[in-house]
C-alpha cells in the first residue's frame, strides 16, 4: 500500500517538561533516597535517557510507610468522607487539565502511540478518579456491610503497560475508601507517576496520603514485606503474584492481584467478519499487545478460517508501525529491551514447534525496540505460544469445528482474565459467555474498559476485582471474614 | 437377654458411594464417656484425589442447574434431616457429651441453616450482580458464578452445625465440595452424608472425608484442582501452611465468623463482566 502514504503528524514534545532527575515522593515532598542511588528511564522508541530516577530501598520504603501510616491515623481517617471525595474530584479535574502533557510524557516513557495515551490512558485515568470520588461518601450504600471501614496503609505495585491508568485503578479506590497509599510504579515507566505526585501537591492532598517510591522488584518486595502495610494491590505477572501470595500467607495482609492472561478471541461462523477482523486487530495489537487481557489466542471456526485470515492479513498490512509520537501511528515501540527479548524468544518457539509465522512487510526504525505485528497459524494447544503470555504483538491462531470445542479450547489454560466472542446470534453469545471461565467477556467488541465496569480474573489470573462497586470490596473491611 | 445392637460402619462419601478408605486405614473414635463408638475411615491422599475427580465431574451439572432447582435440593436436605433429627441428637450427645437439649438445639439450628441457604440460591445476582453504567453504547453487566471445587474444613465443635455452616453456603451457589469432617467428632458429618445421598443432591456435589486434618490439609493445599478452601477447622499454623502452598494455583482461602452470611457464599464465587455493543 505504498501508494497511499500519510504525511508525518508529530505531536510536540514541548508540553512535556521532564526534569533531569526525580526524587522519591514521600510525605508530600520530593526527598532524596537515603543511599542516593538512582537509575535511568529511557524512551524505548529512541533509547534516549529521559531522566534519572531515585532508587528506593528498604530504608526509604520504611520512611514512606511511616508517613502513610501517620497520614492515615492523624488526617485521612478523620476527614469526613465528603471532603475525601472532593480531593479525588480535584485530582480528576487536574488530570483533565493537564491531559495533553500527561499523554506526551506517557508516550515518551512507555513507547505507546500518542493516539492511545491521548484517547485511552489519560482520559480513563481521570474518569477513574471522578468515578471513585463519588463513592467516597456513599460507601454504606454499596452493599458491602453497614459500616464498611478502611484497611489502613495499602502497598500498591503497578506494571509498565498502562502506567498512569494502572496508578488510577489503584489509587482512586484506595483513597475513596479512606486508605492511604505507598505506590511503586514500574521500573521502566516511572515518569507519569512522578508527575502525578505534582498533581497531588496541586490538589492540596494532605501530606503522606499518597507516596510514590520508584525502584525495581527488590523495592516492590520491601513494600510487600513491610509489617505496617495492611493490604497489597498488585498488577503484574502471575509468577510474581504467586510469590506475593506466599509472602503474605503468614500475615494479616490481604491482597488483590491482577495477573496474566491468555485470552481466547472466538470467531463463530455467523460473525460479521469485517467487524471481527477489526476486533482481532484491536484485541492483540492495541498497546503493542502489552495487555494482560489481550486477545492473544484467536479461535476461528474452521469453515471461515480462510476468509478471516485473508482479511486479517490485508488489515495487518495497513498497520502503521513506528514513531509513537506520530498521531498516525498504530503500533509503537516495545517497552524495553528485556521485553523485546522475551517476545523474540517466545516467538522463536513458535517457529521451532512447527507453527507458521507471518508478518506484513514493514520497515522498523533502526533505533529503539520494535517488533512487527505477527501471527502464527497452525498453532496447536500444546505450543508454548498458545499457553504462555507473550505480552507482545503476536497472535496465535487455532481452529475449532463446534461451539463446544471452542469453549473447551478457550478454557484450556491456567489463566482466566478475559475472552472475546464474535457472533450475530444473541443466544449463542450468551451461551458462550456463560461457559467461558474468564472475568471479562467482550462480545462483538474487545479491549473496552470503564471505571464502572469490574475487571479481574478467574483461576490464576488473580484475586478480586478492580472498578465498579465490586472493586471497593478489596479496600474495605468485611462483615463476615476473619483476617487470621 | 437383651438384644445386641447392629452398629453402623462409618465410611467415606465419594461420588455418591460410601467406600472405605482405599488405604484400609481407620482410627478409633470414643464417646464423651470414653467408650468406643466407631472406627471411621482415615482418608488417604488417593481418597482425596478421588473426591476431587468426583467433585469436578459433578461441577458442570450442578453449576448449570437452575438456581430454583438448587434451592429446592437444599430445602429437601432440610426436610430429610428433620425426619432424622433423633439420630443426630443421639450421635451428638454420645460424642460431644452435651445435654439432650443442647444437642437438639444444635440439630434444629443446622436444619434452619439449610433452609436459610436454600433461600439464597436464586438471589445472589440480585445482591451482588450489577448492570454497569459505562460511558458508551454498551450493555455491560456483572454476575456472580460458582468458583469450582471447594474444600471445607468443618470446625471441631459443634460437630454437625460446624460442618453444615461451612458446607451449605459453598454448594448453594453451584460449587461442588469436599467436606473434611471434624477429626475428633466426625460421625455426624458421615450421617449427614446419608441424608445428602437421599436428598436429590447429584452424586459428587458433596464428598465427605474423615481422617487426620493435618495430613488432609497439606494434600488439599497442593492439589491444583481445588479452587477454594474454608479453613474453619484448621489451626492458625495449619491455615498459614495451606495458604503458602495453596498459592501455587492461587487458591481462594478464607476464614469466617460463626454467623451465617451471604459473604460465605459470594467469597467462593467469581464475578463475570460481559460487554456487548448497543446499536442497530
Amino acid at each position: 500500500m505504498s501508494d497511499f502514504e500519510y504525511a508525518n503528524a508529530p505531536e510536540s514534545k514541548a508540553i512535556a517538561k521532564i526534569s533531569q532527575s526525580y526524587d522519591l515522593f514521600i510525605g508530600g515532598k520530593f526527598i532524596k533516597p537515603k543511599k542516593g542511588k538512582s537509575f535511568n528511564t529511557i524512551n524505548p522508541a529512541t533509547e534516549e535517557v529521559l531522566a534519572k530516577i531515585a532508587y528506593a530501598d528498604e530504608l526509604d520504603i520504611d520512611i514512606a510507610v511511616s508517613h502513610a501510616k501517620l497520614a492515615y491515623t492523624k488526617v485521612w481517617s478523620k476527614l469526613p468522607a465528603k471532603e475525601r471525595g472532593k480531593y479525588l474530584y480535584r485530582i480528576a479535574r487536574i488530570l483533565q487539565e493537564r491531559a495533553r502533557e500527561f499523554a506526551v510524557v506517557e508516550t515518551l516513557d512507555n513507547g505507546k502511540p500518542i493516539r492511545e495515551s491521548r484517547d485511552t490512558d489519560i482520559p480513563l485515568a481521570a474518569a477513574h478518579f471522578f468515578y471513585h470520588a463519588g463513592w467516597a461518601d456513599k460507601l454504606e450504600y454499596a452493599g458491602l456491610g453497614n459500616k464498611p471501614k478502611s484497611l489502613g496503609v495499602v502497598g500498591q505495585i503497578i506494571p509498565w503497560n498502562f502506567p498512569l491508568l494502572m496508578l488510577a485503578w489503584k489509587i482512586a479506590p484506595a483513597l475513596a475508601t479512606g486508605n492511604t497509599v505507598v505506590l511503586k510504579p514500574a521500573e521502566t515507566t516511572p515518569l507519569t507517576a512522578l508527575l502525578f505526585a505534582e498533581v497531588c501537591q496541586q490538589a492540596g492532598l494532605p501530606d503522606g496520603v499518597v507516596n510514590i517510591v520508584t525502584g525495581d522488584g527488590i523495592t516492590g518486595a520491601a513494600l510487600v514485606n513491610h509489617p505496617d502495610i495492611n493490604k497489597i494491590a498488585f498488577t503484574g505477572s502471575t509468577e510474581v503474584g504467586k510469590s506475593i501470595a506466599r509472602s503474605i500467607s503468614a500475615t494479616k495482609k490481604s491482597a488483590t492481584l491482577e495477573l496474566g492472561g491468555k485470552a481466547a478471541n472466538i470467531v463463530f461462523e455467523d460473525a460479521a467478519v469485517d467487524e471481527a477482523v477489526e476486533g482481532i486487530v484491536n484485541g492483540i495489537f492495541f498497546n503493542q499487545g502489552h495487555v494482560c487481557c489481550a486477545g492473544s489466542r484467536l479461535l476461528l471456526q474452521e469453515n471461515i478460517m480462510d476468509e478471516v485470515l485473508e482479511k486479517l492479513k490485508k488489515r495487518m498490512s495497513l498497520i502503521r508501525v513506528g514513531d509513537p509520537m506520530d498521531k498516525n501511528t498504530d503500533l509503537g515501540a516495545i517497552n524495553s529491551l528485556e521485553q523485546l527479548r522475551r517476545i523474540k524468544d517466545l516467538a522463536s518457539t513458535g517457529d521451532s514447534e512447527g507453527a507458521n509465522r507471518w508478518s506484513p512487510e514493514c520497515k522498523l526504525p533502526t533505533k529503539g525496540y520494535w517488533f512487527a505485528p505477527t501471527i502464527f497459524t497452525g498453532v496447536s494447544q500444546s505450543h508454548r505460544i498458545a499457553r504462555e503470555e507473550i505480552f507482545g504483538p503476536v497472535l496465535s491462531v487455532l481452529t475449532f469445528r463446534t461451539p463446544a470445542e471452542a469453549i473447551e479450547k478457550a478454557n484450556n489454560t491456567m489463566y482466566g482474565l478475559s475472552a472475546g466472542i464474535w457472533s450475530d446470534k444473541g443466544s449463542k453469545i450468551l451461551w458462550a459467555a456463560k461457559q467461558l471461565k474468564a472475568g471479562v467477556i467482550w462480545s462483538n467488541t474487545f479491549n473496552k474498559f470503564d471505571p464502572a465496569s469490574p475487571f479481574g480474573g478467574y483461576k490464576e489470573s488473580g484475586w478480586g476485582r478492580e472498578g465498579g462497586r465490586h472493586g471497593l470490596a478489596g479496600y474495605l473491611t468485611s462483615d463476615a471474614k476473619v483476617s487470621k | 437377654m437383651s438384644r445386641i445392637d447392629v452398629n453402623k460402619t462409618y465410611k467415606l462419601f465419594i461420588g455418591g458411594a460410601f467406600p472405605r478408605s482405599e488405604s484400609g486405614r481407620v482410627y478409633e473414635v470414643k464417646g464423651a464417656n470414653k467408650k468406643f463408638i466407631a472406627n471411621p475411615a482415615m482418608a488417604s491422599r488417593k481418597d482425596l484425589r478421588e473426591s476431587v475427580v468426583a467433585a469436578k465431574s459433578a461441577f458442570h451439572g450442578w453449576a448449570n442447574a437452575t438456581a430454583f432447582n438448587r434451592g429446592q435440593v437444599l430445602y429437601r436436605i432440610a426436610e430429610i434431616m428433620q425426619g432424622r433429627s433423633e439420630q443426630f441428637v443421639e450421635e451428638i450427645c454420645a460424642l460431644e457429651g452435651v445435654s439432650n437439649k443442647a444437642a437438639k438445639s444444635q440439630v434444629e439450628e443446622t436444619i434452619d441453616t439449610w433452609v436459610w441457604y436454600s433461600g439464597w440460591c436464586d438471589k445472589l445476582s440480585a445482591i451482588s450482580g450489577s448492570l454497569n453504567q459505562v460511558s458508551g453504547p454498551f450493555y455491560n453487566f456483572t454476575t456472580p458464578e460458582p468458583l469450582g471445587v471447594v474444600a471445607v474444613f468443618a470446625e471441631n465443635k459443634p460437630s454437625l452445625l460446624g460442618a453444615v455452616r461451612t458446607l451449605a453456603p459453598v454448594i448453594s451457589s453451584g460449587n461442588t465440595a469436599i467436606l473434611i469432617a471434624s477429626e475428633k467428632y466426625p460421625l455426624p458429618a458421615i450421617t449427614l452424608s446419608e441424608v445428602l445421598a437421599t436428598s436429590d443432591l447429584p452424586s459428587g456435589v458433596v464428598n465427605v472425608l474423615t481422617g487426620k486434618i493435618s495430613e488432609l490439609a497439606s494434600w488439599i493445599a497442593s492439589h491444583m484442582e481445588i479452587d477454594g478452601v474454608d479453613v474453619a477447622g484448621l489451626s492458625k499454623s495449619e491455615e498459614e501452611e495451606l495458604k503458602l502452598h495453596g498459592a501455587d494455583n492461587l487458591k481462594r482461602v478464607f476464614r469466617f465468623t460463626n454467623r451465617n452470611h451471604p459473604e460465605r457464599i459470594l467469597s467462593f464465587m467469581e464475578q463475570k463482566t460481559v460487554w456487548h455493543p448497543i446499536g442497530i
